[in-house]
């Protein structure tokens, strides 16, 4: 059948970039499980920022309407927000600032790439940034020759080391302080050889060696917390001050924003500057937020860029159930409260986005079927920790169920030998869709318990469930169920009559 | 009040003791119990599982049990569960477009609530010991599973009746509000992840000292109680209602490896 190109918008394009688990998360987690130093420097830092999240929120005696009001507001942008967007391109365009669209990570670092090249500049500083981090700008700018200097602390001590960040707000947090003073050593130039493992020492060290970039760079690169659309205003928010002296100091600014960090108004900041930074870092208040609208004459850059992302974000917004994903505003409560990252680290989860978001941003934004993606929304007990943590009341465990039905169901799909999984759950259903169904299997209950020995206890199951008996015991089943009790022996006491001593042995 | 119990598959199949327990603690109170013998499961594991279309049996099945009149309230001994009688049912029969079983779904949903809601709540128990006349005297230590503390909000509803029991001593739990790591068929999919969380759990329980912890989730102490089985723990799991059950006349006897195992009357 030929197709004739009607001038139809074409479907959403999924995201590209360093969006996916390229292995298995349960294989990622396995070998990240069994770095216990890791283990052990991630229990303690979100432990720590979790107590620290919980005194701040709990201060606020309107902690849960300002949850409300935080959701509300991101749920009437996303509903409006083609409209949106105009607007901001429009006060922006208006104060001197220049727009450009990117569709993937591929057109983003394209524009990006053009506009330092036009500066003539071969070395940028960048504001940490999640967005720069999902299109992989770094590698890209550097096989263009390209150099770009992350200037938040953690962001300097993962580049530095050759690592990937693997938390969105504190990159570095696999590291302790003895791994960072090493790093240092070995790769900072100019560094004291005496340098000690104490914070204020590496601060320091590190401000002594970003102090040179500051001052030389012409081009600067960042993200963006929010976009105010009545105003076309930017805004970082950030606690270094790494972030003011990239976004005042060069030339040329070039920020990259997904087009969901919209928020209508600059009146909403009102509601997003007290869950932000208390959700993060636990702080009342952070040190430094900077904002931006367009040009001024004669202070600060004077080329402004904002290149707009789309990579995946349509496409999540096209997923009915799961488009309140976009709503995160990145404060990575989610994954401090997540006991699955505190155990694996952001690392397994493969994508720039770890933990409970990025378990369901991540499928979201590539497509369910893209890489190992799918194994993502797997990657939680759904104990719904991160749920209650959110700002923004992001249902995470609902979105990770709706996301394994669309992984169930993109599987049905092909044609294929059916899984063990699948097996599971036709026979349960033959099972549990029939009162007497299951009371016929119960009848088999002596067979296991026979079956378990004196002992009384199974210890071995095959195939799947043999997860399960790695590292627990099933016991022995009862003699009969308590169906078959109930109908057998089950008497209603008489009236005024202690019931519970009529009951009968096991 | 006449209650209809919804056992759970789980404790149905496996831990018929707690349901018999249930039955006790309600009996003594005077109420009528009926038990549909339509039910099977709530078709939570195909839910979580991404099974949509095979849950919509399970959940058609479960309506179909307890759609009826003859019935004030239907109970269940587990708070996941009920959760999912409650939340899920629903969007299941949403998702499958069934917008009759949504709404039968939903008056189901209302009318079900999990043992320590209904004591509380509708039922008046304040005081185990004294309403129930529940006595156990022992150690025991308590952990509060995740969706009846977060999807249920049942708060310190559990952990206030297992207060009120004579003679017991409560143990306070480290960290009690972290997942034990069960998380249905996350502990096969993700059995690492699953078991590095249970061991944490496990080493917690381990130093508070007590001989048992209650809670109540079969499932949830299951799982723990598996765990603590294998690495040869003296300590084992109970579930709530059994200690609630529990009285100075007929006590529970303590024995055995794992939860269901040596309990017995």
């Amino acid at each position: 059948m030929s197709s004739t190109y009607l001038g139809m918008p074409s479907l959403p394009v999924f995201g590209t970039g360093n969006l996916n688990a390229t292995e298995s998360f349960p294989q990622a987690a396995k070998r990240e499980l069994k770095n216990t130093q890791l283990r052990a420097n991630l229990a303690h830092a979100t432990h720590t920022i979790r107590d620290k999240r919980e005194n701040a929120v709990a201060e606020l005696p309107d902690w849960e309407e300002m949850r409300d009001a935080g959701s509300a507001i991101k749920n009437a942008t996303m509903a409006n927000l083609p409209a949106l967007l105009e607007a901001f391109e429009t006060n922006f365009t208006a104060r001197g600032g220049i727009i450009h669209w990117a569709r993937d990570a591929q057109e983003a670092n394209e524009i990006v790439t053009a506009l330092i090249k036009e500066t003539g500049e071969t070395e940028v500083v960048k504001v940490k940034s999640m967005a720069t981090a999902e299109i992989g700008l770094n590698e890209y700018l550097q096989e263009q020759g390209i150099a770009a200097f992350e200037t938040d602390l953690a962001e300097l001590i993962v580049q530095l080391d050759h690592d990937k960040p693997s938390h969105i707000l504190v990159p570095a947090i696999h590291k302790n302080r003895n791994q960072i003073r090493d790093i240092f050593l070995r790769e900072m130039e100019e560094v004291d050889p005496g340098l000690s493992n104490e914070p204020a020492r590496l601060a320091e060290a590190a401000r002594r060696h970003l102090r040179k970039k500051f001052l030389s760079a012409k081009v600067a690169i960042s993200g963006a917390n929010f976009g105010l659309a009545d105003t076309g205003t930017l805004t970082v928010v950030e606690s270094e001050g790494n972030g003011r002296m990239c976004l005042t100091l060069p030339d040329t600014l070039i920020t990259v924003m997904g087009i969901e960090k919209l928020l209508p108004s600059w009146r909403d900041l009102e509601v997003f500057m007290q869950l932000l930074p208390r959700s993060s870092t636990g702080e009342r208040m952070n040190p430094y937020t900077s904002l931006w609208t367009g040009v001024t004459p004669g202070d600060g850059p004077q080329n402004v860029h904002l290149v707009l992302l789309d990579n995946g974000r349509t496409a999540a917004l096209a997923d009915q159930m799961g488009r309140t994903a976009l709503n995160c505003i990145r404060c990575s409560a989610c994954m401090n409260v997540c006991p699955v990252y505190e155990r694996t680290g952001g690392h397994a989860y493969g994508s720039t986005y770890p933990g409970p978001i990025g378990a369901i941003l991540s499928p979201l934004m590539t497509g369910i079927k893209s890489e190992e993606n799918n194994s993502l929304p797997y990657a939680s007990s759904l104990c719904g920790a991160c749920f209650d943590a959110c700002p923004v009341k992001i249902n995470i465990p609902e979105i990770l169920v709706h996301l394994r039905g669309e992984d169930v169901d993109s599987q049905r799909a092909k044609v294929k030998v059916p899984t063990q999984m699948d097996l599971m759950m036709k026979a349960s259903e033959w099972a549990f869709s029939d009162g007497s169904h299951i009371n016929l299997l119960e009848k088999g209950l002596p067979i296991g318990k026979l079956a378990a020995g004196r002992a009384k206890v199974i210890k071995k199951l095959p195939g799947i469930a043999a997860g399960w008996t790695q590292s627990r015991d099933i016991p022995a089943p009862p003699s009969q169920s308590f169906r078959q009790w109930w109908v057998k022996e089950h008497q209603s006491p008489e009236p005024r009559r202690n019931p519970a001593k009529e009951e009968d042995q096991l | 009040m006449k209650i209809a119990l919804f056992a759970t598959c789980i404790v149905d199949a496996m831990y018929p003791r707690t349901a018999r327990a249930t039955v006790a603690i309600l009996e003594r109170l005077g109420h009528e119990v009926v038990f549909p013998s339509g039910q099977a499961c709530c078709g939570q594991m195909h839910v979580n599982s991404g099974y949509f279309k095979e849950a919509h049996a399970v959940v058609a099945n479960h309506v179909r049990a307890f759609d009826a009149d003859d019935y004030d309230v239907a109970v269940a001994p587990s708070g996941s569960c009920v959760a999912s009688v409650k939340h899920q049912h629903v969007q299941v029969a949403r998702r499958c477009g069934d917008a009759a079983l949504e709404a039968r779904a939903a008056v189901v949903g209302a009318k079900t609530y999990e043992l320590s809601q209904l004591l509380t709540d509708v039922l008046g128990v304040e005081n185990a010991a004294e309403q129930l006349g529940s006595y156990f005297p022992h150690q025991v230590t308590y952990h509060p599973s995740c969706h009846g503390m977060r999807l249920l909000k049942l708060e310190d509803r559990q952990s206030n009746l297992l207060k009120s029991v004579g003679g017991i001593e409560m143990v306070e739990l480290e960290q009690a509000d972290q997942c034990c790591g069960f998380g249905g068929t996350f502990s096969m999919k993700n059995a690492d992840v699953s078991t590095a969380m249970m061991e944490d759990k496990i080493a917690n329980i381990a130093s508070t000292g007590a001989q048992l912890c209650t809670g109540g989730d079969a499932s949830c102490l299951m799982h723990i109680g598996g765990g603590l089985s294998r690495q040869g723990s003296p300590v084992r799991t109970l579930h709530f209602a059994e200690i609630l059950a529990s009285t100075l006349e007929s006590p529970i006897d303590i024995d055995g490896h794992v939860q269901g195992q040596g309990v017995s009357r």
